[in-house]
């Protein structure tokens, strides 16, 4: 048998293994939830109560409310490991192209040879907000490219620990492009916390500098469409990645390519290309999995509930457990 | 070496006391604990931005870099706030201690730097936000024309939702009975079998993606598996 096929068995496998674990688990987990459910309504009732007599009540170890977000936490998680061990056990790994990705090379190249500047905006929101994380990680290549081409970038931000991990973040890639000495902290600045004196700022800056490239990623609101017309007026290529759903359509239909929810997240491993990070991408594939086998197994029981009487109460269950 | 491994290790302590935190009650203090060290550190960094801030402007005026004059004003403007808000000028004396100037609110419109807020920057802010109505105008026209068969669904969609918010909508196809068979060409109708069954099951989609790549971003920090936030050392 050929080395492929015997990791392709492994994987079938090991997720039929998977799902044939977890399914008695999810059913478990529905019954125990609905019980937990009317148990923990009682148990708070005398908690409430009980500590009014007594301030010293011992803290429960676990908020059992939240034990049917553990395990699904769990199983991602879970999932989200098994692709790296995957990927770490030599397993090829296969990840689709995004475009949005491959465009940023030609549009960093476009603003070098017009001799204009490459705008990134890392959106406006903290670094305790995961899309300005990614955002971040994001702009670690851009710099790179933006270092080896020898091209302007310039990073305004709207959070001051943004800029301070902006500023980490674009000399790393100086130093991994080989070129410290082109660094300019200066091109990465704060200009307000204020969501439209940031907006104003920024697109007047784009309307007087014109540009070549625009780099919208990150957490946006409103000042998305604002962002976007502007660089689209000024001709620049502009490249967007957030995980805003209100904010999607806008920079679709104004940017030029758009990395929409997960492949924002997935960016930066798809653009580090080390194994690690590649096999936590497809241990998400494998969570998404999880959830269209949970999707698929409700539709079934809410269907089968219709025609089976004795089934509305499983139905019911795995409803509770999944938030509904 | 160890300006990339401390980071990463309080990043990974934090995320798994926030993740403790948020299923187990007895770790809500440690949760809670994180949280202030983040509030520390951007109170310290709002002095690092403020200090960014006048750097920058100081070093356009200095070396009077095209549209240096915005950095005058950015500076006047930065300089007039802080000075109305930590002096307390003109502020409304506080009834219970009026002999105390500190004591008084200077955030009503009746003291200066209310009154700024009020009626400078809140109209500024406004103005910015009220020009989205002419961005969405002009980004429609480009998303909305016809040109292969997705804009033709993108643009049909667009026009059933947009007849069916206005008055139009039920003026052309409001005669058509409710319980009849032919009600499914109502507008309304298609209104709501558009937003809440098509974009709905869609929104589902992207936000359950989202979901697993938080978690999965977040799974690669907390292991310190993505570094490229952490500058070389």
């Amino acid at each position: 048998m050929d080395r492929p096929r015997t990791h392709r068995l492994r994987l079938r496998r090991a997720v039929a293994a998977v799902f044939a674990a977890a399914t008695p688990l999810c059913l478990a987990a529905a019954a125990w939830a609905d019980e937990a459910a009317t148990a923990s309504a009682d148990a708070a009732a005398n908690a409430a109560a009980t500590s009014a007599a007594d301030p010293a009540t011992a803290v429960a170890w676990i908020n059992t409310a939240r034990l049917p977000l553990l395990v699904a936490l769990v199983i991602i998680c879970g999932s989200v490991v098994a692709g790296i061990a995957l990927a770490r056990s030599g397993r090829p790994l296969r990840i689709r192209r995004l475009a949005a990705l491959d465009a940023v090379d030609e549009a960093i190249g476009r603003a070098t040879e017009m001799g204009r500047s490459v705008l990134f905006v890392p959106g406006i929101q903290d670094m305790t907000d995961i899309q300005t994380v990614a955002g971040v990680t994001v702009l670690g290549r851009v710099a790179r490219t933006a270092a080896e081409y020898d091209a302007r970038l310039e990073v305004p931000t709207s959070r001051s620990i943004v800029m301070a991990a902006a500023r980490e973040t674009v000399q790393a890639a100086h130093f991994t492009a080989g070129r410290p000495e082109t660094y300019n902290e200066s091109n990465i600045y704060y200009i307000t916390d204020e969501q439209f004196g940031y907006v104003a700022a920024v697109t007047g800056k784009m309307v007087r500098e014109k540009p070549a490239a625009c780099f919208y990623m990150g957490a946006f609101y409103a000042e998305s469409l604002l962002f976007a017309e502007n660089g689209n007026s000024i001709g620049a290529i502009q490249i967007a990645g957030t995980a805003e759903p209100s904010q999607l359509p806008f920079f679709v239909a104004a940017c030029d390519y758009t990395l929409i929810g997960e492949e924002f997240f997935a960016a930066s491993a798809y653009l580090s290309g080390e194994r690690d990070q590649l096999g936590s991408v497809k241990g998400q594939d494998l969570g998404k999995l999880w959830i269209a086998a949970a999707i698929l197994l409700g539709c079934a029981l809410a269907t089968a509930a219709v025609f089976v009487p004795s089934l509305a109460g499983a139905a019911a269950s795995f409803k509770a457990i999944l938030g509904g | 070496m160890l300006q990339r491994t401390v980071p990463i290790a309080i990043l990974g302590l934090s995320g798994v006391i926030l993740m403790l935190a948020y299923f187990s009650p007895l770790t809500t203090s440690w949760g809670e604990t994180v949280l202030e060290w983040f509030n520390i550190l951007a109170a310290v960094a709002f002095v690092l931005g403020a200090g960014n801030l006048l750097a920058v402007n100081l070093e356009k005026i200095s070396s009077r870099r095209p549209g240096w004059a915005y950095a005058a004003i950015t500076l006047l403007s930065f300089f007039l706030m802080l000075g109305f808000g930590l002096l307390k000028v003109g502020a409304v004396p506080n009834p219970q201690h009026p002999g105390v100037h500190l004591a008084g609110n200077y955030e009503t419109a009746d003291s200066p730097f209310g009154w700024i807020y009020e009626y400078v920057f809140s109209p500024l802010t406004a103005t910015m936000f009220a020009m989205l109505a002419f961005y969405v105008a002009s980004a429609a026209f480009r998303a909305f024309r016809a040109k292969n068969t997705e804009s033709i669904l993108l643009l049909g969609t667009a026009f059933v939702i947009l007849l069916a918010q206005t008055a139009a909508g039920m003026f052309l196809t409001g005669w058509i009975p409710e319980d009849s068979a032919f009600a499914f060409l109502r507008l309304d109708w298609m209104k709501v079998a558009i937003t809440e069954h098509i974009q709905t099951a869609g929104m589902r989609a992207i936000t359950i993606g989202i979901a697993l790549g938080v978690v999965a971003t977040s799974l690669r920090l907390i292991l310190g598996i993505d570094k490229s936030y952490l500058s070389k050392g």
